[in-house]
């Protein structure tokens, strides 16, 4: 297997008037192309700041990151970012808010732009281009910004949360439809989350950390048989695995 | 079977009420209006109340006819409006700014923060003699006046429009690998057009307490002149027309900007 992500002894450290805190201290792991990973943790303890490093929005104070052997936070290109929040932008149609990243990054290339709507016709969005994200319902607004993160064609996939903001019937389908999307996009895609059901039924890797500061505690590959999140849940090994990490998350 | 289209007795109900609400409303508004001016012009010809300290409706729009005859009515219309706008149009243009700049450095905005809470609260007529020293007894001191006044508002509401954009907006973009200058242009202008209009209906009112106000201390034309000089001659009708005259005026400005935000939603919708 390939290592798409790698993360060797990180620490990060950060003032406040008042105090030093360690955030994260000699984390290390590895993420391999294609794999769906999950990182939980008690709350607080930093999982998104793990994200945030990953995405170079911070730097870490010790340790090194690397995507695809590359180490340098700004030539970090082909990844995207999938927050809590849509953060779709009212004011721009669903077309214009896809081809949002492009703009940023300033690809004109028709193709990009064609390859974006080809997503929206694949993922059921095409006859809502024209619409307005306040005229979407939640979930449809989360996939549009899951295919907002997908029109650059980004390799690693960081997902903080993504389903939190939905109410728990719309919830359970828009993972599953999330799931399947990645898996036929074929990314590599890292979930934090604080839902043990959900890592479990998503990922192929689990990583769970310690309190602050944030290292491994222990790791577990949930082999449940099932080809979606909804399956996943139905399988009797399920709640077996639920049991697993809810207690080492409660040790 | 019912027909689809047709209309429920209740729905029907509802839409009649929904008429005659607004109908009313409207009547009303009119009415009072009328109410107002008739009993105002029935006390004065009756000499329940003076019409030489309280002027009334037929003598105002005689006066207004008569400026607008013999007198260069226009003239001193034109002046107020000029200053009015010119001030506006600097108050904006340099608040929005400002603002940006603020917005864009920290350090300038922590640096400046005592600055503009101290100047908001000074009363800027207070700086009324030190204008006319510098800027002279014309037109230039009132539109500074208007430009004064406007300009701390413009900078406190627009700037609070900026910093209230979703910073989660602002990591999604940075995520993209966006730099501040297209933070600025992608998310902040765009996402503060509401914040825009508000401060635009704000400032137009600005501006005109600016112009008369300046038109109060120094000036020899404009319709704060003729208020002044009204009331020093004592001619209520002059004085009654000039401000029935400011009333249009100051609501055909704020309407022009609420087409403008009309036609803005409209853009955005097509």
């Amino acid at each position: 297997m390939e290592k798409l992500l790698e993360l060797k002894d990180v620490s990060l450290t950060y003032q406040t008037p008042k105090d030093e805190i360690t955030a994260i201290k000699n984390l290390s792991f590895y993420c391999n192309k294609g794999d769906f990973m999950s990182i939980i943790g008690p709350s607080g303890c930093g999982k998104t700041t793990v994200l945030s490093l990953i995405a170079g929005l911070i730097s870490p104070t010790f340790g090194e990151i690397s995507i695809s052997g590359e180490k340098n936070p700004l030539k970090r290109e082909n990844l995207g970012y999938m927050l809590q929040k849509d953060e779709l932008f009212a004011w721009r149609n669903i077309e214009r808010n896809i081809f949002l990243p492009l703009e940023i990054k300033g690809i004109k290339s028709k193709s990009a732009k064609e390859n974006a709507i080809s997503l929206l016709k694949k993922y059921g969005l095409y006859d809502f281009r024209k619409n307005y994200p306040d005229e979407l319902s939640g979930g449809m607004r989360q996939r549009v910004a899951l295919i907002r993160t997908l029109v650059s064609n980004p390799e690693l996939l960081l997902l903080d949360e993504p389903f939190s903001a939905l109410d728990s019937q719309t919830r359970l389908s828009v993972c599953d439809d999330v799931y399947k999307i990645i898996k036929s996009e074929q990314k590599t895609a890292i979930l934090v989350t604080h839902d043990i059901s959900e890592a479990i039924s998503m990922s192929d890797i689990i990583i769970v950390l310690t309190a602050r500061p944030a290292k491994v505690k222990s790791i577990f590959i949930p082999n449940i048989e099932g080809d979606s999140p909804i399956r996943k849940r139905e399988s009797p090994d399920f709640s077996i695995w639920f049991e697993k990490i809810w207690r080492e998350l409660h040790v | 079977m019912k027909k689809l289209t047709a209309y429920s007795k209740e729905r029907i109900k509802y839409l009649n009420k929904r008429k005659r609400d607004k109908f009313s409303i409207i009547f009303l508004r009119i009415f009072l209006l009328i109410a107002l001016l008739g009993i105002w012009e029935l006390f004065a010809e009756n000499g329940i109340i003076d019409p030489f300290i309280t002027s009334s409706p037929s003598r105002i729009v005689k006066t207004l006819k008569n400026l607008f005859i013999n007198d260069n009515f226009t003239y001193h219309i034109g002046i107020t409006l000029y200053e009015t706008v010119v001030g506006f149009i600097f108050a904006v243009g340099v608040g929005y700014t400002v603002a940006l700049l603020l917005w864009w450095s920290d350090k300038i905005r922590k640096v400046l923060e005592p600055y503009i809470v101290v100047l908001n609260s000074l009363p800027k007529i207070a700086l009324g003699p030190i204008i006319i020293i510098w800027f002279g007894s014309g037109e230039k001191s009132i539109i500074f006046m208007a430009f004064i006044i406007g300009i701390i508002v413009a900078i406190m509401t627009m700037l609070n429009g900026f910093l209230a954009i979703d910073k989660n907006k602002i990591l999604l973009l940075r995520s993209f690998g966006a730099n501040k200058f297209q933070i600025l242009l992608k998310l902040v202008i765009p996402g503060s057009i509401p914040t825009l209009i508000s401060m635009l209906k704000i400032s137009v009112g600005m501006a005109w307490i600016g112009s008369i106000m300046g038109e109060y201390l120094v000036s020899r034309a404009g319709l704060g002149y003729l208020i002044v000089y009204g009331g020093q001659v004592f001619k209520l009708d002059l004085v009654m027309a000039s401000t029935v005259v400011l009333c249009v005026l100051a609501t055909l400005m704020y309407v022009l900007i609420a087409t403008l935000e009309k036609v803005i939603i409209k853009y955005k919708n097509e």
